[in-house]
């Protein structure tokens, strides 16, 4: 059977160039990045390499590139370890209340801690409200985090704006650009953000390697001590072809960048065009301006069935898509994104998120549209909520 | 997650749909939870000769439905109330834990429409379509 893979937001496949490129580190060259002899010279020589690779694509330089497991950790170190060094300027931060998990859960852990949390709303497209940002400033606010593009809908928010905002008040920023890296051209030093998160396997790079930057010289606290690596704030042993492979999947990402991206947005469009004429009772969630879209996003409601038997049924006829509905994560609240931009619980039930690579085919997106009209209808046709001749039922 | 049982039910679900004219309806759950089952049963006898579904939720929402449905055709209401969801769970060879919720929804679809077949028989009529919103 065929095999579409529609879930490139999730993780995308390694490049192979980029597997060539890490395989010398894992058997040659596999000396610890810190050792002093000729092994470790060799690791750490690819590190810098890396390092240098990864600044000069996003504008920053080299020591202001901090290697981690990935987005989580990113997330996870740029509150924490902001919170603990400003602690003697202020407890408040501010972040949109669409972050990723990684960003709200560390919050609400920090709170427990005495940290004051302000979550800003957004509209319904899901764009972070400004005007409601700007107002919950207050002369203890150390930090505002606003992902760069949200997971779930693709909405790009206003970062450049955030920072203008921050910088009035001498606050810092931090942007999750998890989904945005290799889908946006970013430059760091125009941007004006203090610390960027991002991770290699979103624009196919190894999984487990991503990067912390952090402006120098703004405070910031060591997220694990114990080792000299990271200049000191991020200790363990540098995973050499997993940093090796990071640097070369953004280098080849951002070499066709341009191209790569129109053509998914064109996939896209498509997609997009197609399910709103064919299937009724069908929304799109997110920026409906597609220059403030994420190319790779398509997040549809479809009404009266519910997203996980959305998810298992093209899941049977091999099409690989992503619920937005946590009920399959083993919980049955709906997802606090499609909540915030004012979907209904029910309607937040019967999401699924389509995100499109450049490894798919316009003929995929027609067989994917095909399918689905046929799975949406045979699982209205089991709902109580919608009956056969197509009308609401009254609930 | 899900093992080929619950899989196949959920791919191929027996006895879908509404019986008109039924002897009794049950409708349980809700929607802001993700999931609404509703049963409706014809019985003769006081023996379920027919039962279909219709549900609102997860694949093991539709599976469970399927399975429950199935079990209870051919029974006495008697025998009918006495199906539990660890039963439903039983046939269906497993659910993943976070999904028994959907079982214990059947159990009560099955006990909701035996009871509404109950009230009918005494006359008395139950206005329940908009109780489970």
């Amino acid at each position: 059977m065929k095999q579409i893979y529609l879930d490139h937001a999730a993780t995308t496949a390694l490049d192979k160039r980029v597997l060539e490129k890490m395989l010398p580190y894992f058997c040659d060259t596999y000396g610890n990045a810190n050792s002093q002899h000729g092994y470790g010279r060799e690791a750490q020589k690819a590190v810098d390499e890396a390092r240098d690779t990864i600044a000069k694509l996003i504008g920053a330089k080299p020591n202001e590139i901090y290697f981690t497991s990935g987005g989580t950790e990113s997330d996870n170190w740029a509150l924490r370890g902001t919170v603990k060094a400003m602690a003697g300027k202020g407890n408040h931060v501010i972040m949109s209340c669409i972050e990723h998990a990684a960003i709200l859960s560390t919050a609400k852990e920090l709170e427990k801690e005495g940290v004051e949390v302000s979550l800003i709303g957004v509209d319904s497209e899901g764009f972070i409200d400004l005007e409601e940002l700007k107002k919950a400033i207050l002369p203890t606010t150390v930090l505002i985090s606003c992902m760069y593009a949200n997971n779930e809908i693709g909405t790009v928010e206003p970062i450049a704006e955030i920072v203008k905002i921050a910088k009035e008040h001498g606050i810092l920023v931090h942007t999750d650009a998890v989904q945005a890296m290799g889908a946006i051209d970013i430059n760091v030093a125009e941007l004006g953000v203090d610390m960027l998160s991002f991770s290699a396997h979103k624009f196919n790079g190894p999984k487990g390697v991503g990067a912390l930057y952090i402006k120098n010289g703004i405070p910031m606290a060591r997220l694990i001590s114990g080792g000299h690596q990271e200049r000191t704030r991020r200790g363990g042993t540098t995973n050499v072809p997993g940093v090796v492979g990071f640097a070369e999947a953004l280098k080849l990402t951002k070499q066709t960048m341009k191209e790569d991206t129109a053509y998914v947005a064109s996939l896209r469009d498509r997609f997009i065009k197609r399910v709103e004429e064919e299937i009724p009772f069908s929304k799109l969630n997110g920026a409906r301006d597609m220059q403030k879209r994420l190319p790779s996003n398509a997040d549809f409601s479809f009404e009266f069935i519910e997203g996980e038997s959305i998810l298992f049924s093209l899941d049977i006829d091999g099409i690989a898509v992503s619920s937005g509905s946590a009920c399959s994560s083993g919980s049955l609240e709906p997802s606090h994104v499609l909540l915030a931009i004012g979907l209904s619980e029910e309607k937040a039930h019967g999401t699924i998120r389509f995100s499109f690579g450049k490894e798919n085919t316009i003929e995929e997106v027609d067989y994917v549209v095909d399918t689905l009209k046929n799975t949406i209808q045979r699982l209205r046709e089991m709902s109580p909520l919608f009956n056969l001749k197509g009308e609401i039922k009254n609930v | 997650m899900y093992n080929d049982k619950v899989m196949e039910a959920f791919r191929n679900p027996k006895n879908v749909g509404e019986i008109e004219n039924c002897d009794g309806l049950g409708k349980v759950g809700n929607a802001s939870c993700g999931d609404i089952m509703q049963i409706t049963l014809k019985i003769e006898n006081d023996v379920i000769v027919d039962a279909k579904f219709k549900t609102f939720g997860c694949a093991a929402a539709i599976a469970t439905s399927s399975t429950a449905t199935d079990m209870i055709i051919g029974m006495t209401i008697e025998e009918a109330l006495k199906i539990t969801n660890k039963k439903v769970v039983e046939e269906l060879e497993g659910l993943p834990p976070q999904k028994i919720h959907c079982s214990v929804l059947a159990e009560e679809a099955i006990k909701a429409a035996i009871e509404d077949y109950q009230n009918r028989k005494k006359g008395i009529v139950v206005e329940k379509e908009e109780k489970y919103v």
